[in-house]
């Protein structure tokens, strides 16, 4: 049976929601009762079936919205999308990567037949069927990553690597937790992680670009990143902090559980075959307070977690105005019983 | 000073071993090229180019610039007036052409931005701050440039939002970030303050 693709908004009347299945399979980011920051990377592998990770691209029932909301973001703004111009070989390995990985994974939603550099890709969910060159530009409607990326979920960062660093040189960024792409494109690593607090001098990022540049095809990896965000708004950047800053002043003890969303990055990192460039998907999943606290574990350990979260964390991640707030409805939920290790629901 | 790594670090101007060397300062900046000056061989300014571009500090160094006889000597009322002729000199230079820029942060990352542009390795380029810290600053929301942006917050001079002046520095606009100061709560209006001098 295929993926029941929900109808549902992102922005204005926020109609975004989890089913019960899918609130089970949410990323659950923390495996103690506490958060810092460290090199957490681990090998990207298939994992339990009903988890994001039973796939390496992980497709769910926000799909077809998702790409919706991302197809307004660009209709407004289409520096979202930018790539410069010696990436766009790294953007066709993109193309490559996720149309395999889709076929393989959904053969019910989305199938790849190739024929030398004939290619025929149907995406049905969103109606695609498109026969192409590969590695001819003008056979598609747009550059290759735009095309590919207009049809998966998450942010795409592609970083080129030269002189033993990752240059951010090519992006589709509509879902971000507040950085812009348009701003940072050509950076390098350090540069482009410079306002994260702590970090750096902990010597996480020089660990984790160590561990990057030396990925192998084949042998992806991941990490989960999280933060906070009010309303399940898809597009929190910069670009339009000026309209959706507010947000963050609207919670009230009896609106916590609708508008407040715990908000998962996994990332994960790709070695792509012909440009040898890097690809790091940022896939974004949102979960209301109302539906994390369906999970008795999940509600204990989080409240433990944002009420002892450092300070600088907690400016950084933009969540001062109404962390109080939800920590106070979350202890609610704590009767401080022990927690098990690890990440999973119990 | 407390920076960022996005942010560049700037050196001290010293003469390079090259056939021809390119110096481009604005108003305080020029004082650099005269020290570098009192380093130099002898003929090193019989094949160099200088621009310059006096801003706030008027007639006070074209005499001694010009006293170190090189062979080209430019003037110009701003940056976007000399892209120009920085841009025709960097198109016809040839190989051994050094380069070095002095002065603020918006004239350095303005011409090294150029200089990129038309090829030239930027680790082969000395920078020297000196002068002003003003910051040029490109607003996050409407994507306008604002020059010599001397206070924090400052306003955006094309869409009007008031903005707090980051760390976080792009090579690639030669430009510091403005993020909208009270995107959270629009009544809170921050005291400015004359910070970037
Ligand atoms: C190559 C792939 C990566 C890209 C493109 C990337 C990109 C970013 C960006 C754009 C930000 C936001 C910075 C800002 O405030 O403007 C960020 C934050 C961050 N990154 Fe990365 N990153 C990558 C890999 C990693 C890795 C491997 C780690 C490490 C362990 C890491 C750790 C962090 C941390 C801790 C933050 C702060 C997040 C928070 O507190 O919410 N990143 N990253």
């Amino acid at each position: 049976m295929g993926i029941n693709f929900r109808k549902e908004t992102f922005r204005d009347d926020f109609t975004f929601r989890n089913s019960p299945e899918n609130i089970r399979r949410f990323p659950f980011p923390y495996h103690e009762d506490a958060y810092m920051y460290s090199v957490n990377i681990e090998p990207h592998v298939p994992g339990p079936k009903n988890s994001v990770f039973e796939h390496l691209v992980d497709v769910d029932e926000h799909y077809v919205s998702e790409m919706q909301d991302r197809a307004m973001v660009l209709a407004e703004d289409p520096l979202r999308c930018q790539s410069l111009p010696h990436m766009t070989l790294a953007g066709w390995d993109l193309l490559e990567l996720l149309m395999t990985e889709k076929a393989a994974s959904y053969p019910e939603h989305f199938s790849l037949t190739r024929e030398g550099d004939r290619w025929h890709w149907i995406n049905r969910p969103l109606g695609i069927d498109d026969t192409f060159t590969f590695g001819d530009v003008s056979t598609l409607p747009y550059g290759p990553m735009e095309y590919i990326t207009r049809q998966s979920q998450g942010d795409f960062a592609i970083l080129d690597q030269r002189d033993n660093n990752l240059w951010m040189d090519a992006g589709m960024i509509t879902t971000q937790a507040d950085w812009s792409l348009d701003f940072d494109i050509g950076m390098n690593f350090f540069e482009w992680h410079a306002p994260v607090p702590l970090a750096h001098e902990m010597g996480v990022f020089t660990r984790a670009l160590k561990f990057l540049t030396n990925i192998q095809q084949g042998k992806p990896a991941r990490r989960l990143n999280w933060t906070m965000t009010i309303n399940p708004r898809l597009d929190t950047s910069p670009e339009n902090f000026h309209k959706w800053g507010s947000d963050r002043l609207t919670v009230t003890p009896e609106n916590v559980g609708e508008k407040v969303h715990l908000r998962v990055e996994l990332q994960s990192f790709w070695r792509l075959p012909r440009s040898n460039a890097l690809v790091f998907p940022i896939r974004c999943y949102l979960l209301k307070m109302d539906e994390l606290v369906t999970v008795p574990k999940w509600a204990r350990r989080f409240h433990r977690v944002l009420r002892d979260l450092p300070v600088e964390l907690a400016e950084y991640k933009g969540l001062t105005r109404y962390r109080q707030t939800t920590v106070e409805w979350l202890s609610k939920y704590d009767d401080g019983a022990p927690t098990s290790p690890g990440f999973s629901p119990d | 000073m407390k920076t960022i790594l996005s942010r560049p670090v700037y050196g001290t101007l010293s003469p390079q071993a090259g056939k021809s060397h390119l110096l481009i300062a604005d108003a305080e900046g020029a004082s650099a090229i005269l020290d570098l000056a009192k380093k130099a061989p002898e003929d090193f300014f019989a094949h160099a180019h200088i621009m310059f571009i006096p801003g706030r500090t008027g007639d006070s160094f074209q005499a001694s610039l010009k006293a170190l006889k090189p062979a080209q000597y430019y003037e110009g009322p701003s940056v976007a007036a000399a892209l120009p002729r920085l841009n025709w000199t960097l198109a016809n230079a040839h190989m051994g052409l050094r380069m070095y820029l002095a002065g603020t942060e918006g004239l350095i990352g303005q011409m090294m931005q150029a200089a990129i542009e038309a090829g030239i390795d930027p680790a082969s380029i000395q920078t020297e701050h000196r002068g002003s810290w003003a910051r040029r600053i490109q607003c996050v929301h409407c994507k306008g440039i604002t020059e010599n942006v001397t206070t924090q917050p400052a306003t955006c001079s094309h869409c009007g939002l008031l903005l707090l002046v980051r760390d976080h520095y792009s090579k690639r606009h030669a430009a510091f970030q403005g993020v909208c100061i009270n995107a959270e709560d629009p009544t809170e209006i921050p005291q400015t303050e004359e910070i970037f001098r």
